[in-house]
């Protein structure tokens, strides 16, 4: 891996949103989402990008890939800049780069079938392939999720949570893609569940050597599934380096006070990190 | 990419999985709602009565000894008379009431059908392009609207019988002309929402192309306020219709229509009471009847509601 | 004589697809002073329980069983008796604060409200007694913000209000319903943090309901875990993270991702002992 280019490179990347700043007159505000972001993925990589709400972590996952324009910078696509593609040549690269999204039902069309929501892709990038062909892939690929391939003909809300994750990862999977964008992909699902899908995730990773940036605010997620882990704070990259690294020796004071504050179900750990908080608190307070 | 369409032994196998498949029906959205409209018992009975009033508005006159425009000289202003086969009596003309009540009815269903297709397939393009592109195409598409929704729209029609001449069709076209304006700010509304919504997302970062998220992603999920809105429209297209007549803008003789067939009426109402009786218990019922058809339908597709 | 008693609680609801029995057994016991942790995902019944409680389940919700309330029966009493309870005896915190909270009122008029109308107060004490309770959740320069509205807050802002609004009439219980699930990390932390120091200086017992067992670990006395509205495991919390006993307890706490002890593979929770006790 580490002799291999990396099949994207961002550099640079700002976004930033004018915000009304209310009145008729009273012009825009701007406001800066992203804030000069570099990283490098490469093939069959995962990247986790974390932080809390509003850090920026989203704007970023969908600037790089050009699904929301970017203000400055440039995302490399195996050498060639996203950011400047032609609308056309963003149609191809969509083959290539597929997403998966946080709310398992609301990312899912409510009057389509599973077995159509999983071959859309394929109707869009690969007309020329016949009906028959079209399904068996989408079979194939249920089959490859966990779902029961006679449950081609059910729609969304016939399914649980994990289900239509399920069915998204299919989604994401049919045009066999070389990166997915996993936003949040399972913040919204119980645990077991969220167990599950991360498991199918890593498996298929393998199977199909897939490079992942996986977005979450679930830092203990994110080192379990990912190689390298970037934390985000007001939009600005605060840390990026080895998984193990980043949780074990957090070098920015915000990954400190993150990793403090994730809760661990053993109550003499717990003890432990809330008298770890208390000290930062009161370090913070010193310090202003 | 390999593989993708080559018939590859792998894919042959799933084929033949494909095959055999036993697959389990889905139960879609829209059967859903057909299930929770069925166990409606009002919106059932409105259904029945409505389908019943327009069955008899179509096959009725095949069934009556007399024609809506034929004059019966021996009879005329006389109460309802089995016997004669004026079963509601006849107008100052002569002619059979009940006759002209059903065609006046199968009139003014055709003008409320004709309006409302051309209002929803109107508006719904027009609401959807521009809630979907938003920005400026939003703007001047809905100041258009605005622009529209200020004429009066009596003052449209008008302008259109003088540069046309009277004609049904006209009339069909003004109508429907005028209420997809209301559709199209629904259905821009309900886009602005829709497209915010994760499988929007989902299709654009698939790469589809605009046309295709708007005709197979928004539209489709336009259904249940542009249904809800449509059976409204019919009961106001049908006053509207009734209105222009009364005015003397509609249908014209012989021909005759709902609201024409009360404004007749009307006047004579103390001494020819049959006149104003039948059109006028006719169009309540219909319009009470999709009144309920619409609230049914409303529960049954946004069950939420309730 | 325990402060809350709960005996095989029972909640059904009636829908358009028959009756969905949202609780269907449910018994613990929590002391003055003591905190209990319900834990279950989601559609285990977990809230329905506690709202319950307080006679604040939908219209088409039905609960039966016992819950006596410091030695008196509070299930399905009449609303005008309840009310003595609610915001008196018994304070709740729901998941998201603006839902409870009234966006066109200052936050000053909405907590003098609750005194003068349980307490008794006059307008000035009232407002007195509500700085010092934003002071007690910690809120910087509560003085000024009191005269605040609550879009003017942060999320984290906004519950610590909450919790400053669910204490002030000193209730004996307070019930708190996924508090900081709506919130980032850091922010929970915080809040979780404190709701453990409030209950050190108030000596409110506390019904802490998540579904996360990671903030129930240094929290509660007691957890009760519930599933498909069964209780599955109710016991001291260090014991039972120590030694889970039901299989489905070990399950949860095997398909977390932890930060201090990682794996290489997430176990996933089985559900054979659903199968097992159906043979019972």
């Amino acid at each position: 891996m580490t002799e291999q280019k990396p099949i994207l490179q961002v550099r640079n990347v700002s976004v930033d949103f004018k915000i009304p700043a209310g009145g008729m007159f009273g012009g825009n505000k701007i406001l800066h989402a992203v804030k000069d972001v570099s990283f490098d993925l490469h093939q069959g990589e995962t990247l986790g990008i974390v932080g809390e709400s509003g850090c920026g972590k989203s704007t970023l996952s969908r600037a790089v890939i050009k699904l929301i324009q970017a203000t400055s910078g440039e995302s490399l696509w195996m050498g060639k800049d996203i950011l400047k593609m032609s609308p056309k040549e963003l149609v191809n690269l969509r083959k290539d780069i597929q997403m998966v999204f946080q709310d398992p039902l609301a990312s899912l069309n409510p009057r389509m079938t599973a077995g159509q929501i999983i071959a859309e892709p394929l109707l869009i990038h690969y007309p020329e392939v016949n009906k028959t062909e079209r399904m068996a892939r989408v079979v194939e690929m249920m089959e490859k999720v966990g779902l029961s391939a006679n449950m081609i003909n059910k729609y969304p809300h016939e399914f649980s949570g994990g289900q239509c994750q399920r069915i998204g990862i299919a989604r994401a999977l049919i045009t066999k893609p070389k990166l997915i964008v996993c936003d949040e992909a399972v913040s919204a699902l119980d645990v077991s569940v969220q167990a599950q899908v991360i498991n199918l995730l890593m498996d298929l990773q393998k199977e199909f050597g897939i490079s992942l940036l996986f977005i979450a605010h679930d830092i203990a997620v994110v080192r379990h599934i990912a190689q390298r882990i970037m934390v985000l704070y007001f939009g600005e990259v605060v840390e990026i380096g080895e998984s193990e690294q980043v949780v074990m020796q957090p070098r920015h004071d915000y990954t400190k006070k993150l990793i403090a504050s994730v809760p661990v179900p053993d109550p003499k750990e717990e003890m432990r990190r809330r008298e770890l908080r208390r000290r930062l608190r009161r370090e913070a307070a010193a310090a202003a | 990419m390999p593989g993708i369409t080559g018939k590859d032994q792998v894919l042959t196998t799933y084929a033949n999985k494909l095959a055999t498949l036993d697959p389990v029906k889905g139960r879609s959205l829209t059967q859903d709602a057909t299930r929770r409209l069925v166990r409606n018992k009002a919106a059932v009975a409105s259904i029945i009565v409505v389908v019943v009033i327009i069955l008899a508005a179509f096959i009725g006159p095949y069934f009556l000894p007399w024609g809506f425009s034929e004059v019966d000289w021996s009879n005329i202003r006389k109460p309802p008379n089995p016997e004669a086969g004026h079963y509601l009596g006849t107008d100052q003309n002569g002619r059979d009431m009940l006759a002209r009540v059903l065609q006046g009815t199968q009139m003014s269903l055709i003008v409320a059908f004709v309006a409302t297709v051309v209002s929803v397939t109107i508006g719904v393009i027009y609401g959807a392009i521009a809630g979907y592109f938003g920005g400026r195409v939003d703007a001047i598409m809905m100041r258009i609207v605005d622009v529209m929704y200020a004429l009066p729209y009596i003052l449209f029609v008008i302008i259109l019988m003088v540069m046309f001449g009277r004609n049904p069709v006209l009339l069909f076209v003004g109508i429907g002309a005028i209420e997809w304006l209301t559709m199209a700010r629904i259905v821009r509304g309900q886009t602005l929402s829709i497209k915010e919504k994760e499988f929007v997302e989902a299709a654009r970062a698939s790469g589809a192309s605009s046309w295709t998220i708007i005709f197979k992603h928004i539209v489709p999920n336009l259904t249940g306020p542009v249904v809800i809105y449509a059976t409204l429209t019919i009961p106001e297209i049908i006053i509207a219709e009734s209105f222009l007549s009364y005015l003397g803008l509609g249908v014209q003789e012989p021909q005759t229509s709902l609201g024409t067939l009360i404004s007749a009426g009307a006047p004579v109402a103390e001494v020819l009471p049959w006149m104003l009786l039948g059109p006028a218990a006719v169009l309540v019922t219909l319009l009470l009847a999709l009144t309920y058809i619409g609230d049914g339908l409303r529960d049954a597709l946004d069950p939420k509601d309730r | 004589m325990a402060l809350l008693e709960v005996k095989n609680l029972k909640v059904d609801f009636q829908t358009n697809d028959g009756v969905v029995n949202a609780v269907r057994d449910l018994s613990y016991t929590l002391e003055k002073g003591k905190t209990l942790a319900i834990v279950g995902e989601s559609g285990s019944g977990k809230t329905q329980g506690a709202f319950a409680l307080l006679g604040l389940l939908p219209k088409n919700g039905k609960a039966s069983g016992s819950v006596m309330f410091d030695g008196k029966q509070i299930l399905n009493l009449p609303l005008s008796q309840l009310r003595a309870y609610r915001a008196a005896r018994i304070g709740i915190i729901f998941q998201d604060p603006m839902t409870s909270l009234n966006p066109y009122l200052r936050i000053s008029r909405q907590m003098t409200e609750v005194l003068e109308l349980h307490k008794g107060m006059t307008r000035s004490a009232a407002l007195a007694e509500s700085v010092r309770f934003l002071d007690a959740v910690r809120i910087p320069d509560a003085k000024n913000r009191v005269h605040m509205y609550p879009h003017e807050f942060s999320g984290g802002m906004r519950q610590r209000v909450m919790i400053a609004m669910a204490l002030l009439c000193g209730p004996e219980l307070l019930i708190a319903d996924e508090p900081t699930t709506a919130l980032d990390v850091t922010v929970q932390a915080g809040i979780i943090d404190l709701l453990v120091d409030l209950q050190e200086d108030f000596g409110t017992a506390i019904i802490l309901i998540t579904h996360d067992l990671g903030i129930v670990a240094g929290t509660c006395e007691d957890t009760l875990v519930m599933f498909d509205g069964r209780v599955m495991e109710y016991r001291k919390t260090e014991e039972l993270f120590a030694s889970p006993a039901h299989p489905y307890t070990q399950g949860l706490l095997a398909a977390v991702p932890r930060l201090d002890k990682p794996v290489e593979r997430l176990s996933t929770v089985s559900y054979e002992f659903m199968s097992q006790r159906g043979e019972a």
